[in-house]
């Protein structure tokens, strides 16, 4: 189940930010590491919650920062 | 302080009958024909099924695919035509005050497809479907910023919108912009992207346009008798404008120059043309004492002429008023016969080819004219290009609403 979870983001993650996958680490951080800007991360977001039909809220996604933050967050809120 | 001249340094043009400037003047001056069947879906319910359509058109050929994702189409369009532009001035961007940059990029619709995929993942997945990039996406004044952010211009920075006349306006408010010493440099013209589902329907509701599906590539006929209606186009036009003495110090290449403009409404209907043209003589009119020229002067008309039943022959009647009998000495033609009514580009795509025109000493054909309504009884240039010396050219746009702008290019002389 969590390495589906994360090959999912790591799917979303590569398409909307259009980076390469091997950049997509655990540790890599949305901002600092994979370019996002404030509307990047909000997207990122709703494509998580469409994905996996779940709804993120905005208290918990002000916490996800990495790519590592959103696979635990999303494998817990999913097991 | 006196004012200033503007010239043209650089040209830009994204068009359905080429991809780049000088492609576009080739197509031009053939006859080249960009009209085909819409294949990006499917048309089978539509009235109209086919529009003049950018070849082979890959946004990834432009830009890496997170911008190509960020950028709608008419922003795409825009940018890649003013980047031509001002490579075609050969501008030194390390070296220019970009403080003296204005960027005036306008579009008639803005981001239509955003607007209706957007739409379509609010009715899917409510309020939290919509992108966040939904609104920088959709709005018209996008392109300019985004060639702004691009490029670090930091002078006047909007856009006009005043649909089909839009790119002739902004080109008018970056002749200003130049003229009256807000900058030295303008990156204006328009850009439009409204080949969508949503576009065709709407304008086919309005029963504007052409719905010859057997023949598209004979759809676009202005001044024809068995005309039936405009053809959607998509694409961009840009010039760099440049005050006359910053260009003649660098040593660069004066295409022609902006002579003046002239703005007006009609004051009649949303969508129909005033058939006593009052509004379109004020336009032609004010242009030409801007320019301070009279109507012998004027060798070149590129005419709004979008192949509808009641503009074509409002227009031609008017320019009989305007003109007298001059009129049928002036090289009249509607490129729109080739690369299609490109809404909010097509002032600026329109004046591309008429400064083009001036510059060359020839005047690109209406094709498709093969019948000509004599209620529409001008020289239109008809089917082959003309071989002219134009020193003054007249570019008209008019937009629904009842937006009409004129705009006057002249020949560069010292």
């Amino acid at each position: 189940m969590s390495q589906d979870v994360e090959s999912k983001v790591k799917a979303i993650i590569v398409d909307k930010l259009g980076v390469d996958e091997s950049e997509v680490t655990a540790d890599a951080n949305f901002t600092n590491d994979l370019g996002a800007d404030s509307l990047d991360t909000v997207e990122l977001i709703m494509e998580f919650e469409k994905e996996f039909d779940l709804s993120i809220p905005d208290e918990d996604a002000e916490n996800i920062a990495t790519v590592g933050d959103a696979t635990t967050y999303l494998s817990g809120k999913l097991s | 302080m006196s004012t200033r001249r503007v010239v043209v340094t650089g040209i830009g043009a994204l068009t359905p009958i080429g991809k780049t400037a000088p492609d576009f003047w080739n197509g031009l001056v053939s006859g080249k024909n960009g009209v085909r069947h819409v294949e990006h879906f499917d048309t089978s319910d539509f009235a109209t099924k086919f529009a003049a359509q950018i070849e082979d058109y890959e946004p990834t050929d432009y830009f890496d695919r997170k911008e190509a994702r960020r950028l709608d189409k008419v922003a795409q369009y825009g940018i890649i035509a003013s980047d031509e532009a001002i490579e075609d001035s050969k501008l030194d961007l390390d070296k220019i005050n970009k403080d003296e940059v204005a960027v005036l990029v306008g579009t008639g619709i803005g981001g239509m497809e955003t607007f209706y995929n957007q739409s379509v993942s609010f009715h899917e997945h409510g309020p939290r479907g919509v992108s966040p990039f939904f609104i920088p996406m959709l709005i018209p004044d996008i392109v300019s910023g985004q060639i702004s952010i691009r490029h670090g211009f930091r002078g006047p920075n909007f856009c006009a919108v005043s649909a089909c006349a839009t790119g002739s306006h902004n080109i008018g408010l970056a002749y200003d912009a130049i003229r009256h010493g807000q900058s030295t440099y303008a990156i204006a013209g328009g850009t439009e992207a409204p080949v969508t589902r949503i576009g065709i329907s709407g304008f086919n509701s309005m029963k504007a346009m052409s719905t010859r599906n057997d023949s598209p590539e004979t759809a676009s006929r202005p001044f024809d008798k068995d005309r039936d209606g405009f053809v959607l186009g998509e694409g961009a036009g840009i010039f760099v404008l440049e005050e006359l003495e910053s260009a003649l110090e660098r040593g660069a290449r004066i295409y022609g120059e902006i002579a003046g403009y002239g703005f007006s409404a009609d004051a009649y209907h949303i969508t129909a043309p005033d058939p006593d043209g009052n509004g379109v003589i004020l336009a032609m009119t004010k242009a030409m004492e801007a320019a301070g020229i009279k109507p012998e002067d004027v060798d070149h008309i590129n005419m709004h002429g979008t192949s509808t039943p009641l503009g074509d022959v409002a227009e031609s009647n008017t320019i009989k008023k305007v003109f007298g009998e001059h009129a049928e000495k002036i090289n009249c033609n509607s490129t729109k016969s080739m690369h299609g009514h490109t809404l909010g580009a097509a002032g600026a795509i329109e004046s591309i080819a008429s400064l083009l025109s001036i510059y060359h000493g020839m005047v690109p054909p209406t094709i498709n004219l093969e019948n000509q309504d004599p209620e529409c009884d001008l020289n239109y240039t008809a089917n082959e290009a003309a071989v002219r010396d134009v020193e003054y050219a007249l570019n008209n746009a008019f937009g629904f609403g009842g937006h009409n702008s004129t705009l006057v290019l002249k020949k560069y002389k010292d």
